[in-house]
């Protein structure tokens, strides 16, 4: 294995994370309003759809490959938060339980997109192919050994962003008013109530910056590796986002962290052919690695969970 | 008879009522702006399912495993914890049955069938219990755990019969011997030669021993009170600790069951997957629908099979996506969860229900 081959992995390890590291981040936004998110999921197959179908009309409509990329996310980004609604308006006005709701996303999400899908294109199960974003080198910063090979060849502007974003949640979460009212309505939001914070309102906000944030994940997934949408393009990996959110211990970074390691693991299975040792080993056991190495860090490292107090709780202000 | 007529009065009755009508409204209103007709599409739903006794057989088979993926969920909710592993359990135990299914082939068919069960039941468990354990011994969430579960599940799954299951040249195992069969010829014939199998009789079996055990021995009364506030039960002397790993093992015999049931009695061998069947994020909706109780889950399970199973005769007469049940099954969980907008729209009916009782 030479210098190439780990630039390359690296490279496609963040291309598999982007996804993720939008969705969990968007799990953040919700849960430490103090709302649990277990529909990431289903946002990001609405992002997906939103971002297939968007693309692909924005192209008819004669705009180039990246602009009606940047078209289709902009519909998964306001599908994701109409969508939002939906979990925020059971969950936080009418008090339902917040994990069933967000099971409920999912399952809206998996009926009504290929729904659509079929509606539009004519029973077919996929949405039509789209270009989606091209992939591009920074130039000069290319030419560094590895690490150009890692960051700056080949890579996708989701990819730049999704990183821009990690370091935007956390400066807006613990360095500004807003990030900090949004926390004290998820730890202690009868508090935040008395100081005259909007508690519901901040909950709202927060459910559909999730939502938003999911989507673009998804959408990031039909714009970069498949190029269209179907039954499958998300396949569970909101529920891996889930799981890096909690393995971040709803930290942004610590999010990205986890996010990266389960890219990676996606990657690995593209270049595990390469290693020499591989051959000996059934390949089922270098796929359920990553998982079993999260459990094994989970016992070793994290132990106890730090979700915000408050999560999963409706807030009724008659019980204060 | 005014017993009777208490209990269907009776809030647990009459909102998931409520809620799946609303929820078929819903789906129908969805099928008009797609330029489909509600009725034509219900109706070949229907047909589909009690049209014929091939395809109720067919029907009653698609219920079976969505019954105990449901019990499943249904027990670990009862002691306050989400088994969202449902998916790696069942297919566990699927993996359990069928080695235990090809492997031990000469034992008579009143040992071997059981044995498969039991074996599928016991991985199912152990799988579901090392969540629970990782839980209560070293407070590790329990959905995170059984999400990776899941996925190790199915690459285990995939192993083991990669390994040493394989039929020569092709991505399944072997047929299990004959005599693990749980199939019923008898009632395969009457039923139109669809594949009924014994697993329903089963399933329906543990659904009153789930009922009894919850609510009629002290072990249950454990479970549920450390599902209501583990910190009372805590004082009151119970062990939090070993009560989650009991719950998380039940539960995981249910789903462990459940996909024990679909190698012995529906295929009689075991697919290198690709991805994982969905038995177990179904029976979530399943246990959402029956309110977590044994008896609410098998009306889900019968609702949850009657739409999917049906959908496909709806989509093959009616022209109509299947995917629209997906909608229809998600409404009503979400009418059933947000029962706060059940009660609005119903408010009317209450306040005269009231007036009444005044005059």
């Amino acid at each position: 294995m030479d210098l190439l081959t780990i630039g390359q992995i690296i490279n496609t390890t963040l291309v598999f994370a982007t996804a993720l590291i939008f969705a969990s981040l968007g799990g953040i936004f919700s849960e430490k309003s103090g709302v649990t998110n277990l529909g990431l999921e289903g946002f990001m197959v609405f992002g997906a759809f939103a971002a297939g179908i968007g693309a692909h009309y924005a192209q008819e409509a004669g705009m180039g490959g990246t602009t009606s990329a940047w078209m289709g996310v902009l519909l998964a980004i306001v599908l994701g938060v109409l969508v939002s609604l939906i979990h925020a308006v059971a969950s936080i006005t009418f008090k339902a339980d917040q994990i069933i709701s967000g099971i409920v996303i999912n399952f809206l999400a998996a009926g009504s997109t290929l729904y659509l899908v079929k509606l539009l294109f004519e029973g077919s199960g996929d949405s039509p192919l789209v270009q989606g974003f091209s992939k591009f080198d920074v130039p000069f910063l290319k030419d560094i050994p590895l690490l150009g090979e890692a960051f700056f060849k080949n890579v996708y502007p989701t990819t730049y962003l999704a990183i821009l974003f990690v370091f935007l949640t956390y400066y807006i979460m613990f360095k500004t008013p807003f990030g900090l009212r949004l926390r004290s309505v998820g730890e202690h939001p009868s508090a935040a109530d008395t100081v005259g914070v909007k508690v519901l309102r901040y909950r709202y906000i927060g459910v559909m910056i999730s939502g938003a944030l999911a989507a673009i994940g998804g959408a990031a997934i039909t714009l970069t590796t498949t190029g269209t949408f179907s039954h499958n393009t998300v396949s569970g990996q909101g529920y891996i986002a889930i799981a890096a959110m909690i393995f971040g211990k709803w930290n942004p970074i610590g999010a990205f962290g986890a996010a990266v390691f389960f890219g990676f693991s996606q990657a690995i299975r593209n270049y595990v052919q390469l290693f020499e040792w591989s051959q000996s080993i059934p390949q089922e056991i270098i796929f359920m690695l990553p998982y079993l190495l999260t459990i094994i860090v989970l016992v070793a490292a994290v132990g106890r969970s730090s979700a915000p107090s408050a999560l999963g709780e409706a807030y009724d202000p008659g019980k204060r | 008879m005014n017993n009777v007529l208490k209990w269907f009065t009776r809030d647990s009755f009459i909102l998931p009522v409520v809620a799946i009508i609303m929820g078929l409204i819903l789906g129908g209103v969805v099928m008009l702006i797609g330029g489909y007709n509600p009725i034509e599409a219900y109706g070949a739903l229907f047909t589909k399912v009690f049209g014929d006794m091939y395809n109720f057989g067919e029907a009653v088979r698609e219920m079976t495993p969505l019954i105990m993926t449901g019990l499943a969920f249904a027990f670990a909710s009862r002691a306050g914890l989400f088994n969202i592993g449902g998916e790696g359990q069942f297919l566990v135990g699927m993996t359990a049955a069928t080695f235990v299914g090809v492997k031990f082939a000469g034992l008579p068919i009143y040992l071997h069938a059981p044995l498969a069960l039991i074996a599928g039941a016991l991985f199912g468990g152990l799988w579901a219990a090392i969540a629970g354990y990782l839980k209560a011994a070293r407070g590790v969430n329990e959905v995170i755990s059984s999400i990776m579960l899941n996925w190790i599940g199915l690459y285990l799954a995939n192993l083991i019969v990669r390994q040493f299951l394989l039929l020569k040249g092709e991505n399944r195992s072997v047929d299990i011997s004959e005599s693990a069969s749980i199939s019923l010829t008898w009632l395969s014939e009457l039923m139109g030669n669809s594949r009924v199998h014994m697993g329903t009789l089963i399933a329906l079996v543990m659904a009153v021993l789930f009922y009894i055990y919850m609510w009629k021995t002290k072990q249950g009364y454990e479970i549920r009170a450390v599902g209501y506030n583990p910190n009372a039960a805590e004082y009151a002397g119970m062990h939090v600790n070993r009560n989650i790993v009991k719950a998380m093992f039940i539960s995981g015999m249910l789903a462990g069951l459940g996909g024990a049931f679909q190698v012995l009695g529906v295929f009689h061998y075991q697919t290198v997957m690709s991805g994982s069947p969905g038995t177990g994020f179904d029976g979530i909706a399943v246990a959402l629908i029956g309110l977590n109780h044994p008896f609410g889950v098998l009306l889900g399970a019968v609702l949850f099979g009657t739409l999917t199973y049906g959908s496909a005769g709806m989509s093959f007469a009616a022209d109509v996506p299947p995917e629209i049940i997906r909608i229809v099954i998600g409404s009503i969980i979400f009418f059933i969860a947000a029962q706060g907008i059940v009660r609005w729209i119903l408010k009317p009916f209450y306040s005269k229900r009231k007036k009444e009782k005044v005059l």
